[in-house]
């Protein structure tokens, strides 16, 4: 094994899957379907021809939707799976995690279980002994050992399993990102996790949909898209392709409803006159009314799919005369405003209320949802963007 | 076949196996000698004591308890083996490891029950009075030959039973048939009385002919009828021993041509 190697060649990778049409799987069913000359399975092709390398102490990002082949991939790189053709060619050892404490049995003892999982792993009882201090120092469960693991929380669980497998030490690590469930401390102690073994050049493959922990992690990632890969290379690039992929195009300035009011007195109808990524977004926002609304105030919101308001504006505020709704009328209000919106997804709210917020004439949440994308600069996903004054001396 | 990784985790499996069967419950691991010695006694009242099966001839109780004891083993390793895949199916999906180390640890589980029990055989064998001949020695082989019977069916019903899952019933009957067409608790002697025909016939099973070899080597010359008494074309004798190397070749390319599939089909 030299240093030059590749530490994973994989090539011409197919897999496919037979799934049976029924959950029935018996003789009967054999029987039955051979009588009938039915094959009782449909194929599905999971992976159609992948190829790719991986150097030694890459940190490797693997991304893709769901349903694209990436579990498939992985499963088959850690020769769970065996691949119909193509080859996966691993040069030195390997351990998966695409799910931690494989092998965990609840009638055994933390103690008991540390050893079967590590078992499980390639490591003998003196390498274990030789790591068990510190694998329950890490899990902080010194007193827990000699209980049985389902008198465990869950989150004891998975300390003492995230702690074996931060211990377990290997050429290359395969990573299911899924590991970093749980709370917030343990995110962290994952993630901190990660950047060690980026920080010890470590061969990693990550599996994951998170693009942040592409761009912070990952030396090089790779893109797949039912089951071929699309684009292998920069993260950044990854990062975005991927966004891109994720963003439905009809969704883009998508009118959910037309917003009536419950006594149909006030309709109003929003539209984005350009697109979302344009520097500038213009909306068009026409109130159509009936009957007299006094002291009419127009409230305007941009809230992020997360739920954060992070645009205001009311007519009462910034304009000088006030909105005059008497008997029917239509008003349009055009809306410019900078587009300084990173990349995600905003709803336009709406609504129509008198001065003192007593008396709501109308009010609409997300009567238009739009997505901000396209932003393939580094900055695109910060979400705050102060002026700036940099001096930079060489 | 056996590197050092394999052989972790086979001792780990048994030891776990071995734990946690008896867990829970107050004479653990007592009852794996205790079941077939019960089984034992039930079957000993109905057939010896009130239907005097084997009355009058040498060392029949031992014989029938040794019997007991065999056919237990042979039934704990291959269904327990059937199920070995399946119930790891956990640990086949989410790790790459040899299958057939989940299989062999099945078995072994019901190896450790078949030496403790062979102990107790032992001293009823020595209260009893049984003279031991020579070819007790020999037994080691019929046991052999038992084991790799067992293995061979675990390996080909548990790589089966991945994909049919009514093997697990069919096994269930075909056991019971095979446990009465097998000379148990009955001599082979009274089937020779009654037609020495099917006592023919029921000596070209191999798990009949390994029982009556075992007996005959290890508890009584002159009571035990073997295969060889009865039988004398050649090919019939070999015919049994012949079907379990055929199993054992048949069982090892089919597990190996199958476990390729076993985390997608699980």
């Amino acid at each position: 094994m030299s240093d030059t190697e590749p530490a994973i060649i994989v090539k011409d990778l197919y897999k496919t899957f037979k799934l049976p049409h029924d959950r029935h799987s018996g003789i009967k069913q054999l029987i039955v379907n051979f009588w009938k000359r039915k094959k009782g399975y449909e194929i599905q092709n999971v992976l159609n021809g992948v190829s790719f390398e991986i150097e030694k102490g890459d940190f490797f990002g693997i991304v893709g939707r769901n349903g694209s082949g990436k579990s498939t991939l992985l499963k088959t790189l850690a020769g769970i799976y065996a691949p119909d053709s193509g080859q996966a060619v691993v040069n030195g050892s390997l351990i998966p995690f695409i799910e931690l404490g494989v092998g965990f049995n609840p009638e055994l003892t933390g103690r008991e279980n540390v050893f079967m999982n590590g078992a499980l792993l390639g490591f003998g009882r003196a390498e274990m002994a030789a790591i068990y201090d510190d694998i329950v120092e890490f899990a902080e469960l010194e007193r827990f050992m000699d209980q049985k693991l389902k008198n465990y929380s869950s989150g004891m669980q998975v300390r003492l399993a995230f702690s074996i497998a931060i211990r377990a030490d290997a050429d290359i690590l395969l990573l299911d990102e899924v590991l970093a469930v749980g709370d917030e401390a343990f995110q962290r102690k994952c993630y901190s996790y990660f950047a060690q073994l980026k920080k010890a050049k470590k061969t990693v493959i990550l599996v994951t949909h998170s693009m942040d922990s592409v761009q912070r992690f990952c030396t090089k990632a790779m893109l797949i898209k039912d089951g071929n890969v699309e684009y292998v290379g920069d993260t950044a690039r990854i990062a975005s392709m991927y966004r891109e992929e994720n963003m439905d195009k009809d969704e883009v300035a998508k009118l959910l409803e037309k917003g009536t009011s419950a006594n149909k007195k006030v309709t109003v109808d929003a539209r984005l006159l350009n697109k979302p990524s344009d520097s500038e977004l213009l909306f068009d926002i026409a109130v159509t009314s009936k009957g007299d609304m006094p002291d009419a105030v127009m409230a305007v919101s941009l809230t992020k799919d997360s739920g954060e308001i992070v645009y205001r504006w009311a007519s009462n505020e910034k304009l000088s005369e006030d909105i005059l709704i008497k008997g029917d009328k239509k008003i349009v209000v055009k809306l410019n405003i900078q587009n300084i919106f990173p990349n995600g997804v905003f709803s336009l709210n709406i609504s129509l209320r008198n001065k003192d917020m007593t008396t709501f004439y109308f009010s609409a949440d997300e009567i238009l949802k739009f997505r901000v994308v396209n932003r393939s600069s580094y900055s695109a996903d910060a979400y705050w963007k102060p002026n700036e004054r940099v001096e930079i001396s060489q | 076949m056996f590197s050092r990784r394999n052989r972790i985790l086979l001792r780990e499996l048994v030891v776990t196996d071995f734990k946690l069967r008896y867990q829970g419950s107050v004479l653990g691991y007592l009852w794996s000698l205790l079941k077939p010695l019960l089984l034992f006694a039930i079957m000993y009242v109905v057939f010896v004591h009130f239907l005097r099966f084997g009355k009058g001839l040498e060392h029949f109780a031992v014989s029938f308890l040794f019997g007991i004891i065999l056919w237990t083993f042979f039934l704990e390793a291959t269904s327990q083996g059937m199920q070995a895949i399946v119930g790891r199916g956990d640990l086949i999906r989410k790790i790459n490891f040899p299958k057939y180390i989940i299989v062999i640890s099945a078995t072994i589980s019901a190896l450790i029950n078949l030496l403790l029990n062979l102990i107790v055989v032992f001293v009823f064998a020595l209260i009893d009075g049984v003279d031991f001949h020579w070819s007790a020695l020999l037994f080691p082989i019929n046991l052999l030959e038992l084991y790799g019977l067992a293995l061979a069916l675990a390996f080909l019903l548990s790589a089966m039973f991945v994909k049919f899952r009514d093997i697990s019933h069919i096994w269930d009957v075909l056991m019971q048939g095979i446990f009465y067409a097998t000379p148990i608790f009955y001599p082979l002697q009274m089937v020779i009385q009654y037609n020495l025909l099917a006592a023919k016939l029921l000596m070209l099973s191999p798990i009949a002919v390994i029982i009556q070899d075992s007996r005959y080597n290890a508890i009584t010359h002159t009571d035990t009828i073997t295969a060889s008494q009865i039988i004398h074309s050649p090919w019939a004798l070999i015919l049994p021993h012949v079907i379990v190397l055929l199993l054992i070749v048949v069982a090892s390319l089919y597990f190996k041509r199958s476990q390729k599939h076993f985390a997608e089909n699980i």
